[in-house]
């Protein structure tokens, strides 16, 4: 099952690849290989392709990572390369594997929410979000439309708080340093917003199966008016700095291309599929919530680069902004959390006059709510792909098995083949446009 | 088929029986959901892909032991392993969930990383987690746990790995709280 | 303190130790590691808002060798703890470490086979900042307690005593449930 693998001992321990004959294969199956079993792809075989490569002992195998400042975490990428040339490269993950799938059994639905935060957690409210759909599936309750509404407003606003932190560090890691004290500046007054209703800027834990934890605070609609108010110019401002400067561009374009063909077979989602030209957003094409309710565009690029990538996420900002404008306009009035009193504990002035409230709450925290027998898989569109939460019930009030289909796993399997055939100086640009999050990729 | 599944199989009681491809199709919160004998998998998954199912979502794979309230339909056998294979059309808007009954005596299916290369990461995953197997995969090694590690961490059999939740103390505190001289 | 203008030079008087203490305080330059959720936490620290460069920390290090303070900001699983000991061995002396955020210092809310159990069983630690993630001001605090500690002599006094950095027992195996791999990060002693 292991393939040979040749290695050298080094300084820095034992580094090892597999030798170039058992991957190659592999590699070019991955490339090409794989586009042409799609029904309208261009046919090509592994034998067509040729790859001018150096000897065999004229490469040199570098290894980047997992401390490095621009893999975002703990990623670690093996290249090999041919002089400045990257010919292969390998991503290896798991350095931050945390076992939250083994946790999430162990932990009463109700719990679990705390659990899935911390996966992806620049874009917190999402996990929680895709989270609470399943169970709520499961269990075939509907939940309040105010619920879903400041769902969606938070999901929005997490949208662009995502969104801004990859202009931050992609700034950085292109070497535009100033970009990321901008980057930074703004998503501090979305998380001013989000720590003001939910009590932490982080692993929020607010969306719950049943509904929100909490009610918005009063005076809600001003602060987010005034956030897209303030970031709105500013992302002209981006617009100056970075999307028209000759050197960003230069930095950018032309680099890491991917075509439609390839992003598909790879199962790669969210702007990295659209850069290259798919319109596919889940948020439009397979409306989950509100979302057909809103009118938003889905922003497309054309050559499938780094450049793409980037102005596609400065984009969906501008259309971030005008779905919270929208959403603030049609949150309801009513409950925030459903009403069901197996699911959501009873107000604490009822445990006061009420045995069975009280018996009820007490139950609720100490053996959660059983969810019916079955498995439901939900996708929704993360800043960073489809996320989507394929769940398991034994009929018990912990879940079976939760599985979380993360964008950031799915999308590294691109790197290998943006990296190939580029030059060394661009991994980073590289790395930095499909926006990993380490905690989504290894979970 | 003969196999002796501790989980009592219960057919769904559909009146029609519903298939896709040959292979029987339940419904489960509105999805489909298509049951494939192992030894067709790689036969469907290749037409449910010439049919449209072009983005292969999600691919994980389920240990069902200890479990028995999983309903299956007619025909199809429990076994411990369960992969599951979600797949997106994005022509047709659709999607289709495939679940294939992996035995705990053989736990090998074939690879469909020939097919949707997408998978290649996935099914290291699920081998790594989970011990399942994917015959044809080119790179089929850890991918989460580092190499030298033993067992499959999500199987049922496997333990939390829990530290009791107590301080801690070091060897050095432990000796001058016995009442014996330091280390 | 009057007077001193009408001196011809100015001048400070103290003894060396203090001032390499003083300046080692003001000077104290981060390695970027970050691991997990509360390296976003750390980032934003360094960033506008926050400002680390009030307490001339701004310098961010990406080598090792170049670097004070390791903040282990996040989770450190089992795969990452033998990386995580040896970018510690890179730095030079004198080191201190900032365990942020309650998986590194405790594993926090994931007491389960992948994460361990304390980074303290790594590497020596000298100030602990709790919160999942901290907060940037918890941060800022947590630093300022390492400077004042820094100032104080509090840590190099340990370690002379004990030659044990943080008085950690580190040759104790670290406990694992059931069948778990035994000994899963090498240890040593910190010098």
């Amino acid at each position: 099952m292991r393939s040979r693998t040749a290695s050298a001992e080094t300084s820095e321990g034992r580094q090892e690849m597999a030798p170039r004959g058992a991957t190659e294969r592999a590699e070019l199956l991955r490339e090409e290989g794989a586009v042409l079993r799609l029904p309208e792809g261009p046919t090509l075989s592994p034998q067509d392709v040729a790859i001018e490569v150096a000897g065999e002992g004229e490469t040199m195998i570098i290894n980047m990572g997992p401390q490095h400042p621009s893999t975002h975490g703990v990623l670690r990428v093996m290249m090999e390369l041919d002089g400045e040339t990257v010919v292969r490269s390998k991503p290896v993950i798991g350095y931050l594997h945390t076992g939250m799938e083994k946790t999430a059994e162990d932990l009463m639905y109700i719990q679990g929410s705390t659990n899935v935060t911390r996966m992806d957690y620049l874009a917190n409210f999402f996990n929680e979000n895709v989270y609470s759909m399943a169970v709520e599936q499961l269990l075939g309750i509907e939940v309040p439309p105010r619920a879903t509404w400041i769902r969606m407003l938070l999901c929005e606003l997490n949208r662009m708080s995502s969104h801004l932190l990859f202009m931050a560090t992609n700034g950085m890691d292109v070497g535009a340093l100033s970009m990321m004290i901008y980057g930074w500046r703004e998503r501090e007054l979305v998380l001013a917003f989000f720590e003001k209703v939910t009590g932490l800027r982080m692993n929020h834990n607010f969306i719950r199966p049943g509904g929100v934890a909490a009610d918005l605070p009063a005076g809600w609609r001003d602060d987010v008016k005034q956030i897209c108010n303030l970031i709105e110019p500013r992302l002209d401002e981006y617009d100056e700095l970075l999307t028209g400067q000759p050197i960003f561009q230069e930095r950018t374009q032309g680099v890491g291309v991917l075509t439609p063909e390839q992003a598909v077979a790879l199962s790669a989602t969210g702007p990295i599929l659209r850069s290259t030209g798919v319109e596919w957003d889940l948020r439009r094409d397979m409306p989950y919530q509100y979302y057909d309710q809103l009118e938003f565009d889905v922003i497309v690029g054309q050559y499938g680069d780094a450049f793409d990538r980037y102005a596609i996420r400065l984009n969906e900002i501008r259309e971030s902004i005008k779905l919270v404008r929208q959403i603030i306009e049609l949150v309801p009035g009513g409950d925030y959390r459903t009403q069901d009193k197996k699911v959501t504990p009873p107000p604490r002035a009822r445990i006061d006059e009420s045995m069975e409230a009280l018996i009820h709450h007490f139950k609720l925290f100490t053996e959660g709510f059983r969810v019916p027998a079955g498995e439901v898989y939900v996708p929704i569109e993360s800043p960073r792909g489809e996320l989507g939460c394929y769940l398991v019930s034994d009929g018990s009030a912990k879940p079976f098995r939760l599985h979380i289909r993360a964008p950031s796993f799915a999308n590294l399997q691109t790197l290998p083949v943006m990296l190939r055939g580029g030059l060394i100086a661009d991994a980073v640009a590289i790395i930095s446009s499909i926006d990993p999050v380490m905690g989504d990729v290894d979970r | 088929m003969s196999d002796e599944a501790e989980t009592p199989t219960e057919a769904t009681a559909a009146p029609e029986p519903e298939t896709l491809h040959g292979c029987p199709v339940t419904w489960s919160a509105g999805q489909q959901v298509l049951h494939v004998p192992r030894e067709r998998y790689s036969e469907v998954m290749l037409a449910l892909a010439g049919e449209g199912f072009d983005l292969c979502s999600d691919l994980c794979a389920v240990d069902y032991a200890g479990s028995s309230s999983r309903s299956l339909p007619d025909g199809i056998s429990a076994e411990r392993f369960e992969v599951v294979v979600n797949l997106t059309s994005m022509r047709h808007r659709r999607r289709v969930r495939v679940r294939v009954q992996v035995p705990d005596a053989d736990p090998v299916v074939p690879s469909l990383f020939a097919v949707w290369p997408g998978t290649e990461a996935m099914e290291r995953e699920a081998w790594d987690m989970l011990g399942v197997a994917f015959d044809g995969h080119p790179d089929l090694t850890r991918i989460l746990m580092p190499d030298d590690w033993e067992g499959h961490p999500l199987r049922k059999d496997y333990p939390v790995g829990r530290v009791p939740v107590q301080f801690k103390a070091t060897a050095r505190a432990a000796a001058d709280r016995s009442g014996t001289k330091g280390a | 303190m009057a007077g001193l203008g009408d001196l011809r030079h100015n001048f400070l008087t103290g003894t060396v130790e203090e001032l390499v203490k003083w300046a080692r305080k003001n000077s104290v330059w981060p390695n970027t590691f970050g691991l997990a959720c509360c390296a976003i936490e750390m980032m934003a620290t360094g960033a506008a808002n926050y400002d680390i460069s009030r307490f001339g920390m701004e310098v961010f290090r990406a080598s090792p060798r170049q670097a004070d303070l390791m903040i282990v900001a996040g989770r450190v699983s089992q795969k990452m703890a033998p990386v995580l000991r040896q970018v510690y061995d890179q730095m030079m002396e004198p080191k201190w470490v900032i365990s942020m955020g309650v998986c590194a210092s405790s594993g926090g809310m994931f007491n389960n086979y992948a994460i361990v159990q304390g980074v303290d069983q790594i590497v020596p630690v000298d100030v602990y900042a709790p919160g999942c993630p901290p907060n940037p001001e918890t941060l800022l605090h947590s630093i300022l307690t390492l400077h004042a500690k820094i100032q104080s002599g509090e840590i190099t006094r340990r370690r002379e005593a004990t030659g044990r950095g943080a008085g950690i027992e580190v040759a104790e195996v670290l406990p694992t449930g059931g069948d778990a791999r035994e000994a899963p990060v090498p240890v040593g002693t910190p010098s």
